[in-house]
């Protein structure tokens, strides 16, 4: 088999490169901007979970992230005088998001589309504002600083953050086997069946109410992760990290990369990860070198990201690396009468169907 | 013997609506019954009564002699009633072969864990849900479609994909919700002929059809329901001349649909 062949060579290859990255580049920045590309693509293998292949559409993602890294700040740190290691952490806060995935997912499951979208935009705003007003545990807008420091083997990571990045690095090819077995799983074919039909889901015997439970509990572990080794590095919480604007940018890499597909995810996130923490910070330093001190690209972050979503929709609105139904669905959709008639048809019905 | 399904004195009120008045009737295990009647008479909501998509508002639903009572579709499902829907609700943007294997749900053992790390007993499942995938959509006419988007497949292709889907269940019941819908002559035929396929592997098939030609060919018995109420029941033949059932579908001077 050329083609699977071809494939195994392609990741290794990949593999390769990743694992020789700080080796060859030693510029702490860039390494450390690796790190956390690498935290946003956990992210986003999770959204992916949760958007991508259950369809229900998070907004407020954001909030698993906040979670995952007060757990992580609270649990090993000075704070409480608690001192979980590291590695340790990266189960238990994985466990404490998904059950809160469980707790904020279990209010929306009568709700489709826009109605949930609303409510976790809603849950995604209310846990950092908790966490905000929580003072007396979470120091409120200060943060929670002097976390502890991961070691492996008795040696403490330090500054540098090519031992984090190792760490993402692991954690994402976890991620990324978790989320294929899935994907090809009862419970994977059971997520896309509610997806397309939740009626018809439950015709098959599937309990939609468990699997889209299972699908927020998941999708949230995976942002505790990605806050473990997020908090551990910055060695700082605080809750104006967590905004809405995070649940925005990892949909956004959802939407650029191809939601539903794997490859495409984790190609969508770097790139909205590259342009956001070097690019524009990068071009950024140029210019003011040029002696356009009043310039600042960061500042164009988000009309760019708006300006990235609206040329996706018009040109390739299923996403980069697509998968193969986002793929038929934008571009026979539209030329198909059958299925739109149908749609049509049932939409009508469904209210009273004697 | 017990009878497969046994409605007794079901009532469903939407609003103010009787959609069903007091419908009493029973399919017997390995028989075809079908149940016609005009449109809006209530043939739907039969189905969606059976399914627990509705409670009904009074009365009791049986399966084997067990009430359905209180269970919902999911359960109902798992204790082997299978459908196909009036408008083809496929999953559209799965394969033909994972909506078969989708339809297997309920039979399947594989649990959170197995999914996650692909266990040998995972794999051993899904191995033998794919085989049986396979044989599913070669009894219905559909093996060279299985990587196909369901959506991508003709309409006729599309009703027998829903069948299989519904069989790989195992279920004891299939109810069709009009099977001929959109068909030509000839692919009318061939349903005909999976419909005696699919009794003959021990299936018990309650239909809903407008298509007198299928309801006479392939059924044992007919119940007409007009307006909630059944007005006739009896082996096609008879149905046929029954006044009430002829005035119901031609209607009569003063109108009544």
């Amino acid at each position: 088999m050329p083609a699977r062949r071809r494939a195994a060579v392609t990741i290794i290859a990949i593999g390769v490169a990743l694992l020789a990255f700080p080796f060859v580049d030693r510029n702490n920045a860039q390494i450390d901007f690796m790190a956390n590309a690498g935290a946003f693509i956990l992210l986003a293998l999770g959204l992916n979970i949760v958007v991508g292949f259950a369809g229900l559409l998070d907004l407020g993602y954001a909030a698993f992230f906040a979670i995952g890294s007060y757990s992580y700040a609270m649990l090993a740190s000075q704070q409480f005088g608690i001192h979980i290691p590291f590695w340790v952490m990266l189960f238990v806060a994985s466990g404490i998001a998904a059950i809160f995935g469980i707790l904020l997912g279990a209010p929306t499951l009568r709700l489709r589309g826009d109605y949930l979208a609303i409510v976790t935009l809603g849950f995604g705003e209310i846990v950092p504002q908790t966490f905000l007003n929580l003072e007396k545990y979470t120091n409120g807008p200060n943060g929670i600083s002097s976390l502890d420091q991961p070691s492996l083997f008795g040696k403490a990571f330090g500054f540098s953050a090519t031992p984090y990045y190792y760490v993402t690095l692991v954690l994402i090819a976890l991620g990324i086997v978790v989320a294929s077995n899935l994907q090809n799983s009862r419970l994977g074919r059971a997520w896309m069946a509610i997806r397309e039909d939740e009626l018809a889901a439950r015709h098959m015997g599937i309990n939609t109410t468990a699997a889209k439970l299972s699908a927020f509990a998941l999708g949230a572990s995976f942002s505790g992760l990605a806050g473990v080794v997020y908090a551990a590095k910055l060695n700082l919480v605080s809750p104006d990290e967590f905004q809405f604007n995070v649940s925005v940018l990892v949909l956004s890499m959802l939407v650029l990369g191809g939601m539903g597909n794997i490859a495409g995810v984790i190609i969508g996130s770097f790139v909205l990860s590259f342009i956001n923490s070097f690019l524009l910070p990068q071009s950024t330093s140029l210019a003011h070198a040029a002696g356009l001190v009043n310039l600042d690209f960061t500042n164009y972050r988000f009309m760019l990201y708006g300006v990235i979503l609206v040329l996706m929709m018009l040109f390739r609105p299923e996403g980069l690396i697509p998968s193969r139904q986002r793929k038929a669905e934008f571009h026979e959709a539209l030329s198909d009468p059958t299925l739109a008639a149908q749609e049509q048809a049932e939409y009508s019905g469904a209210a009273a169907a004697p | 013997m017990t009878p497969m399904l046994r409605l007794s004195e079901v009532r469903k009120v939407f609003g103010g609506l009787v959609a069903l008045n007091d419908l009493s009737f029973e399919v017997a295990p390995g028989s075809i019954v079908a149940m016609i009647g005009p449109n809006g008479a209530g043939k739907s909501t039969v189905f969606n009564l059976i399914t627990g998509v509705y409670q009904p508002t009074h009365g009791s639903i049986d399966l084997e002699g067990r009430s359905l009572r209180g269970l919902d579709t999911a359960a109902i499902a798992s204790l082997g009633i299978a459908r196909t829907f009036q408008n083809v609700r496929l999953f559209a943007f799965m394969s033909a072969r994972d909506n078969v294997m989708t339809g297997r749900h309920a039979r399947m053992r594989a649990n959170l864990v197995d999914s996650l790390l692909h266990t040998p007993a995972q794999r051993a499942e899904e191995k033998s849900v794919r085989e049986r995938a396979r044989e599913l959509l070669r009894f219905v006419g559909l093996e060279r479609e299985a990587d196909s988007y369901a959506r991508n497949l003709p309409y006729g292709s599309q009703r027998r994909l829903e069948i299989a889907r519904g069989l790989a269940g195992d279920p004891k019941l299939l109810l069709l919700d009009e099977p001929a819908a959109g068909m030509n002559p000839k692919e009318k035929e061939s349903l005909i002929d999976l419909i005696g396929r699919i009794r003959a592997r021990g299936v018990t098939i309650f239909l809903i059809e407008h298509d007198m030609q299928l309801v006479m060919n392939v059924s044992e018995r007919v119940t007409v329901l007009d307006h909630g109420e059944k007005i006739a029941e009896g082996a096609p033949e008879v149905v046929r001349r029954d006044e009430r059932v002829i005035e119901a579908y031609l209607g009569r001077a003063d109108g009544a649909a």
